[in-house]
């Protein structure tokens, strides 16, 4: 059964996720100064790992690197919206908006939360729906659990691929764990004393 | 102060039934302990030596007396009968069992309080100076600032789980009680020269294992950008502060590491997109929740009482109590009142909840039916009549609430340290007590005058030792616990930043080491001179020669630390 929910109901995954390889040793980069690490911070995959990547056919979702360095290979379909992008959690959405003419000819991007408590996702979404305007699926994937669902929603994700050994059906319910927020955010631009008369 | 309406209400309302809902799962089995940690800890609780415990927010610091009585119920009913009151104006509860802590929190959404985000890698709770709104020298009272920084940051879902906590101080006098300077953002309201409400903004300062003073990255920001303007400051941390190192996760190692030039800029970028928009505050905004702190119904009166004026003249102990335990206030005659909570033998910060009823009694009946806690551990009735000071000593006397000792060697600012903490290398509790017991000669402490001693169980830095004048911190060495001692350090205006004498000391040790230093004070000091001032005079060099003896031995072993 899938543990996909989007815009509030779970649904059917018309989605192939294509991730990189399995290689035999991840390195996590110690980075020795935060100004590397805010561009680099983990191994970035390197031109021969892209390369590998195997792209099925179908609706499918590849990582940024394979959607910049392969775009010409990809262009008919993406012309035909087959291909969305995921991100991980270092990389920057500038990276992907200035790879492509409009991001709305994007169907879907993805954005990878590696670990529950990595709240990166949550400026990148805030960014892709605010500055970059972009309308269509916006996805979160990977360490993806319910009590961060209502603040993911808040942040302009409208689908969720809740972690497969979770229930997505109890995940739902956490979408309206709150009713009223104080402050403005993608869902709701304007803080609560915007929306109404307060005493 | 401060009162709820329908929409604060049903926040902390559905954060309890969320919460319990989160607390039923973990113990079904449904939630592991990594994922219920992040859970738990962004509600306060943390799983200890001995059981849970539970950080309650007592928003910048106020308190009604209806609060207190529910806090002090509480501790009866949940914990043993105390609790204890941290160097960021909340509460704790060392004792409360996990099953029980919804109906805990219930019963603080009853009387409009919670534990959200009392802990875990997000927004803290927002402290400012405890004489807010009272201070002579206040140029803008900043509570009602601080409230709606409050409600901005309470589950504000870009920054729910930062790289590291976040800390916030707001100031609004001209002299910082706040120590907005070690604060990841601190706020310090003033009036530029056309009398307009702005904001000198400092960001990345921060206790902790790095210390740093934070730097100014705005020197008069208008006051209705401070929300998108602290967005924007946030944005970039959460974006490219660290994460693969805890150590060095806090927003202080990022400015540091791109210098406050650099980081400005970024922060002015992002600024640039929410400058003016929807979460810009309006003068109606600021004006709606100053309306909750506006002035109390002050009797007009003149700034002297005679028969006040007999018994400080005729009561020795009152007459102590006076000079140290109250504060000018900016209505004339009334005082501050400072209940320390630093009795010789009580762990500092300590109170039971039989002193929480007394409190919440002399709020009610000599102060307005409020009361502040202060970030050094001690509970303040802000508005007490000169008249009516007597009777308070009296009383606060009678509970153990009235030890003259506000500034002194023995207002030691102390973490719960080994005795209760998970994080502590070493017991921070007994080595006050031992202090406070070698010097419990009060004429002595006077003569001292203002020495600010603090204690930090680890280098987590809790108990402020950094910027202590005396700051004593408990490491590890092999297994058994050692205490470096630190000397220099300072709060305020002039924030400085300790530096250590030497290797460190057992703990049977550490008083007389603490005399010795104090003993070189006494002998050098000329006139008047503050303990800090004599210690910026000379230096370190003439206290570790009488620590360590020889400056050359003193060398040597300095090499061994």
């Amino acid at each position: 059964m899938s543990n996909l929910i989007k815009n509030g109901a779970i649904v059917a995954d018309t989605w192939t996720l294509v991730p990189y390889p399995a290689i035999d040793e991840t390195v996590q980069k110690q980075a020795g100064k935060v100004v590397q690490f805010k561009v680099t911070g983990t191994e970035a995959a390197s031109p021969e790992l892209i390369a590998q990547v195997q792209i099925p056919a179908g609706q499918v979702i590849v990582p940024l690197t394979v959607f910049r360095a392969r775009k010409d290979e990809l262009a008919p379909r993406i012309a035909a919206g087959e291909i969305g992008v995921w991100l991980e959690s270092f990389e920057l959405v500038e990276d992907l908006v200035a790879s492509i003419d409009d991001i709305n000819t994007l169907p879907l991007i993805a954005y990878d939360f590696p670990k529950f408590v990595d709240g990166r996702g949550f400026s990148a979404a805030t960014l892709l729906r605010t500055r970059y305007g972009y309308k269509n699926e916006l996805r979160a994937i990977g360490d993806v659990l319910r009590d961060k669902l209502y603040f993911m929603k808040r942040c302009g994700f409208d689908a969720y691929q809740i972690r497969a050994d979770r229930s997505a059906e109890d995940a739902l319910a956490s979408l309206r764990d709150f009713s009223e927020p104080y402050q403005g955010a993608v869902d709701e631009p304007l803080p609560v004393w915007r929306r109404h008369a307060r005493a | 102060m401060y009162r709820y309406d329908q929409y604060d209400q049903r926040i902390v309302d559905e954060r309890v039934a969320q919460y319990r809902d989160q607390t039923r799962r973990y113990l079904a089995g449904e939630l592991s302990d990594d994922e219920f940690r992040p859970l738990r800890l962004q509600n306060g609780l943390y799983i200890q030596r001995q059981a849970p415990m539970l950080r309650v927010a007592i928003p910048y610091g106020l308190l009604a007396s209806r609060q207190l009585r529910k806090l002090a119920e509480i501790a009866r009913k949940f914990d043993r009968g105390y609790a204890h009151f941290s160097t960021r104006q909340n509460i704790q509860y060392n004792w409360p069992r996990l099953e029980d802590t919804p109906d805990i929190l219930a019963e603080l959404a009853s009387v409009e309080m919670h534990a959200i985000q009392t802990s875990g890698n997000c927004i803290r709770n927002i402290t400012t100076d405890q004489f807010a709104g009272v201070a002579p020298d206040e140029v803008v009272d900043p509570r009602a600032l601080a409230e709606i920084l409050r409600q901005w940051s309470t589950f504000h879902p870009e920054f729910a789980a930062l790289p590291r906590k976040f800390k916030i101080a707001v100031n609004g006098a001209q002299s910082d009680r706040a120590v907005v300077r070690v604060h990841d953002i601190g706020l310090e309201f003033l009036r530029n020269e056309a009398g307009e409400l702005v904001v000198k903004v400092w960001v990345g300062g921060g206790l902790g294992r790095t210390p740093i003073i934070g730097q100014v990255i705005h020197d008069a920001l208008p006051w209705q950008h401070v929300i998108t303007y602290c967005e924007a400051i946030l944005r970039v941390y959460n974006r490219y502060g660290r994460r693969d190192n805890a150590y060095k996760a806090r927003i202080k190692i990022l400015v540091k590491a791109l210098g406050i030039e650099a980081f400005k800029h970024q922060v002015e970028e992002e600024w640039a997109f929410s400058k003016d928009g929807p979460g810009t505050l309006t003068q109606a905004e600021l004006d709606r929740v100053s309306a909750y702190f506006v002035p109390h119904a002050y009797d007009k009166l003149a700034d002297c009482d005679p028969d006040f004026n007999e018994k400080a003249a005729t009561h020795p102990a009152f007459a102590a109590w006076l000079k140290r335990c109250t504060h000018p206030h900016k209505v004339p005659g009334y005082r501050a009142v400072t209940l320390s909570l630093k009795k010789t033998g009580i762990a500092p910060g300590d109170a039971t909840a039989d002193q929480m009823d007394i409190v919440a009694n002399l709020a009610d009946q000599y102060s307005f039916g409020e009361l502040r806690v202060s970030h050094e551990q001690n509970l303040i009735l802000a508005d007490v009549k000169l008249s009516a000071l007597f009777d308070l000593w009296q009383t606060a006397r009678a509970a153990g609430l009235a030890t003259p000792n506000i500034g002194l060697l023995t207002d030691i600012i102390c973490c719960p340290g080994g005795d209760f903490c998970s994080l502590a290398n070493a017991k921070s509790i007994p080595i006050a007590q031992a202090i406070q017991e070698r010097f419990d000669n009060l004429d002595f402490l006077f003569d001292l005058g203002d020495i600010e001693l603090n204690i930090s169980g680890c280098m987590n830095s809790c108990g402020h030792h950094h910027v202590g004048h005396i700051g004593i911190l408990g490491v590890d060495k092999d297994g058994s616990e050692w205490y470096q001692i630190s000397l220099g350090g300072s709060q305020g205006n002039e924030t400085t930043l300790a530096s250590v004498i030497g290797r460190a000391f057992a703990a049977a040790d550490v008083p007389d080491v603490i005399s010795k230093i104090i003993d070189v004070y006494v002998e050098q000091r000329e006139g008047d001179e503050p303990f800090i001032d004599v210690v910026r005079r000379l230096g370190l060099d003439p206290f570790k020669a009488r620590v360590y003896g020889a400056p050359a031995t003193a060398k040597k072993e300095l090499a061994n630390v």
